[in-house]
């Protein structure tokens, strides 16, 4: 068995975690519009600029995170950025028109108009994009997870007999992955409603959102719940990882404590622990499909260390996040620090 | 390491489809890029002269452009996004071969993209949140990282033409050293013409748009300073980009000749080449007809010496064409709008420094406001001669373009859709613009309005 710590391992780690502040930042900006959507009760319009604030200032550098991990996946993964770019080509450009349509609404919305009816009608893009952008995410995650990318790899050398259907569709339009989208999208829901409950600076929006928060945190258990027997049932690849491996057990006792965790927070209205403690349920499920697969990056056959770039790029590339970190946490501390601080620190700060 | 990709049949359509779409895509990509890169620069000039003379009117103005940019942005990054994935979901084979050398600009990049989103944020939504002078440093901030993206990305495209920094065994590329990669000489001219064009375009159309306003409201005080700051960053740009060109072309001229063939339509090779103005190339018959034609102007243009030898396309074998038509018209096009714009540029220059007020020169409004558009169609064009002239390969002399392309089939369906998006949001955005910043404030109500969706 070879060392853990390889620069191969090290990068695809590093890659890992661009995802995962995409998902609990940029994952939390797509939830917001899911919380657009189902704004209700008297407060909904306040439910709405709650979440227009939130947004506002960071969605576009949440959004950077994306790029990052797909920068990283081609500089120092190039095959599986090409195979990946291949096989799912589908659903990642159907995924590239909600993130599109997502932002420029976004913005149309806040900067465009000023008649309520051309409001309503870039909340609605806003809304209904960021519903179906996660499902899509999760879905190609759920494709390779699941071994179906890898399995269409397979047959993709033989194009001729494998047909339009079997490589372009089927990889990622099985029960697995659809069932993965639809725990990305009830994910990110939670992140933000447990957010916003931070954010709400007034008791009835707030009692909104922790509302949300604790029904949201339900879906996820289920759904969560529904996938991993849908995983059991259909033998992917994830599901032996995560069921049969010997770090299994603890990692899903860790989850199932920050998810309790979570809740009994929500229930004490510890709203600031709550966020703590849902950022890692999100964190920690995440990484249970990465080691779930691992040593595998689209399993069943491609591993991380056979599809890694030469040695030298590698090196360089961790140099130059090194150097792009010293830039990039100062830079997002003042940004957070501006928009997300306490309300009183900006008193201070005038 | 490189396994083998996936086997697929490519037809000739699906082909089209691809470069059509990534053609779409770059240039719908690049005119919100451009902004990103200028707006920023013209928003801080105003708003340093507010806070230097106390006079509101510049904060206006930095507050209204900022509303236009702040809409534009959006629109470039996601656009952007869009472009990053598209690299591989239509040219896979492409970054399977490229993407360990290629892959270091994207990568710093990448951190361009956030320092220049995170101070935008606070730029846009900060106005009241901290000092005047954290605000205008955000400022400087965003527009040191939009022209920082721009070298990268750049360099990125640059290696494309002059690909370096590897060598080639058995059709895989071994000894991968990203470093060289990036020091490709192509990056040089590449960057300092795309980044000029960027302050050239920018500058232009938002002094062509207030020009034109003048012209309907002559005493306006508002856009009058607009004029004034948009000229600042612009005109200087203009000038300087005829010089520029001048590099970009003899360094072609040395690396991709077939390029510079096409882009003059030269089909001959000979000593003593003409500079031709206009002409029709036919490619079957090999010659260009009725093209104006200044003796040795090319051999003295491209290296500097009327008796030099310049390449003609007939030196490579026809396969090795790129399509002469497309690069030859989109060539003249930015060299004819290039040299206007400089000497309009030179104008207001001059009337400037002979301290008459540009705004009550009528002719010279109406030169600005005409050559409004012509940057950003200068920057379209000069990346068609760019990357229509580097066919038929994806990486010069390495990889065709035709066998980078992604085996997926049915790829007009993408290209449509992604068309008809980026032609919907085109529209609303020229729409919300014309209608929400353009509006020209009068005088006398310039006391600045707070802007919408800033938090506070
Ligand atoms: C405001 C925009 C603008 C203006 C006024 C000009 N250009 Fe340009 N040109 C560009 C904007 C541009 C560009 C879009 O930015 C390109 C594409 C790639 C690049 O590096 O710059 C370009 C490319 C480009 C190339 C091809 C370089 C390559 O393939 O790498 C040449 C030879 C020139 N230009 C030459 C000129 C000349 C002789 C000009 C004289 C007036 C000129 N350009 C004006
Ligand atoms: C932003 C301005 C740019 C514009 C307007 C532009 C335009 C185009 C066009 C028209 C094509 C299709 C070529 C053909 O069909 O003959 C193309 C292809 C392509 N361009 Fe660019 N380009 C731009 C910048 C870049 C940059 C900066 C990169 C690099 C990183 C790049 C990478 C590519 C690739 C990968 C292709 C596909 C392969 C090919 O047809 O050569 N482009 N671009
Ligand atoms: C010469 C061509 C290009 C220039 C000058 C350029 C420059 C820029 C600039 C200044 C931005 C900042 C956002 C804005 O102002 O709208 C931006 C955004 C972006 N560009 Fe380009 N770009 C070019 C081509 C490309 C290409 C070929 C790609 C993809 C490979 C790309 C990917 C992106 C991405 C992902 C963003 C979004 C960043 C964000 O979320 O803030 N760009 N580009």
């Amino acid at each position: 068995m070879e060392s853990l710590l390889t620069l191969p391992n090290v990068l695809a780690a590093l890659t890992m975690v661009a995802l995962n502040a995409y998902v609990l930042f940029g994952g939390a900006d797509f939830g917001g519009g899911v919380w657009d959507l189902l704004a209700s009760g008297e407060r909904r319009e306040q439910q709405r600029e709650l979440v227009t604030h939130a947004i506002g200032p960071i969605w576009e550098a949440n959004h950077v995170w994306l790029v990052l991990v797909v920068v990283l996946l081609f500089t120092c993964f190039p095959p599986v950025f090409a195979d990946l770019s291949i096989l799912l080509h589908i659903p990642l450009s159907l995924m590239l028109i909600g993130i599109v349509l997502r932002g420029s609404a976004f913005t149309f919305r806040s900067y465009g108009s000023e008649h309520d009816a051309e409001q309503r009608r870039w909340g609605r893009v806003f809304a209904i994009a960021s519903l179906l952008t996660p499902v899509l995410l999760g879905m190609s995650i759920g494709a390779i997870a699941s071994g179906g990318v890898g399995e269409a790899l397979v047959l993709s050398r033989t194009p001729e007999t494998a047909g339009f259907w079997r490589l372009w569709v089927v990889p990622w339009l099985t029960p697995f992955s659809v069932g993965i989208g639809v725990l990305a999208l009830a994910l990110f829901a939670f992140l933000a409603a447990v957010y916003l409950t931070v954010e709400a600076d007034d008791e009835g929006l707030r009692e909104d959102f922790r509302v949300r928060a604790l029904w949201s945190a339900l879906a996820v258990f289920v759904v969560a719940f529904a996938v991993l027997l849908i995983a059991l049932a259909t033998d992917t690849h994830v599901g032996s990882g995560l069921t049969r491996s010997a770090w299994a057990i603890p990692f899903h006792v860790a989850t199932g404590v920050a998810a309790l965790w979570t809740i009994w927070a929500l229930w004490a209205r510890r709203f600031r622990a709550a966020r703590v403690a849902a950022a890692a349920q999100v964190t920690l499920i995440l990484w249970g499909w990465v080691l779930g697969q691992y040593p595998y990056i689209i399993p069943p056959n491609e591993t991380i260390s056979a599809a890694a770039a030469p040695e030298r790029t590698l090196n360089l590339t961790l140099w130059a996040l090194a150097l792009g970190a010293m830039v990039l946490f100062p830079s997002l501390a003042y940004l957070f620090r501006i928009f997300k601080g306490r309300p009183e620190a900006f008193e201070r700060m005038r | 390491m490189y396994c083998n990709p996936p086997a697929g049949v490519t037809s000739v359509s699906d082909l089209l489809a691809a470069r059509s779409q990534m053609g779409m895509s770059l240039a719908f990509h690049i005119i919100f890029a451009v902004v990103g890169i200028g707006m920023p620069v013209l928003m801080v000039v105003a708003e340093s002269r507010w806070h230097r003379t106390g006079d509101a009117i510049y904060l206006d103005l930095a507050k209204r452009w900022a509303k236009g940019t702040a809409i534009l942005f959006a629109v470039g990054a996601v656009s952007g996004t869009v472009l990053s994935f598209e690299l591989g979901l239509l040219w896979p084979e492409f970054m399977r071969f490229g993407g360990a050398i290629v892959g270091m600009p994207f990568s710093l990049e990448g951190f361009a993209f956030f320092t220049e989103a995170i101070f935008l944020g606070v730029y846009l939504y900060g106005w009241d949140r901290i000092a005047v002078g954290a605000h205008i440093a955000a400022g400087t901030i965003v527009a040191i990282s939009g022209a920082a993206s721009a070298v990268f990305v750049v360099i990125a495209n640059a290696w494309m033409n002059t690909p370096r920094g590897f060598e080639m065994l058995q059709g895989k590329p071994v000894n991968v050293d990203p470093i060289a990669a990036m020091m490709t000489p192509a990056a040089f001219p590449e960057v300092l013409h795309m980044v000029l064009a960027a302050y050239a375009a920018t500058g232009f159309a938002v002094a062509g748009i207030h020009a034109f306003l003048l012209l309907r409201e002559p005493g306006n005080a508002f856009h009058r300073r607009a004029l004034a700051v948009a000229l600042l960053v612009g005109a200087p740009a203009a000038i300087a980009q005829p010089f520029s060109g001048d590099i970009s072309a003899r360094y072609i001229a040395r690396w991709q000749p077939a390029k510079l063939a096409a882009a003059e339509a030269q089909f001959a090779t000979e000593k003593g080449a003409p500079l031709r103005v206009g002409g029709i190339p036919y490619e079957t018959a090999r010659e260009t007809r009725y093209a104006l034609e200044i003796p040795y102007g090319l051999s003295l243009l491209a290296f500097h010496d009327p008796n030099a030898e310049v390449k003609g396309l007939e030196a490579f074998p026809d396969s090795d064409w790129p399509p002469v038509a497309p690069v030859h018209f989109a060539f003249q096009i930015m060299v004819g709008l290039g040299t206007f714009m400089a000497l309009v540029a030179i104008w207001a220059l001059v009337t400037r420094w002979r301290k008459r007020q540009l705004a009550e020169n009528r002719w010279l409004l109406r030169a600005i406001a005409i050559a409004a558009p012509m940057g950003f169609i200068c920057i379209e064009a000069g990346w068609t001669v760019t990357e229509v002239g580097r066919q038929p390969w994806i990486v010069y002399e390495i990889v065709r373009t035709a066998d980078a392309v992604t085996p997926m089939p049915g790829l007009v369906v993408p290209f449509v859709v992604f068309t008809i998006l980026y032609f919907f949001l085109g529209a609303i955005v020229v729409w919300l613009l014309s209608r929400h910043v353009l509006g020209s404030p009068r005088v006398s109500d310039v006391e600045p309005e707070p802007l919408a969706g800033s938090g506070a």
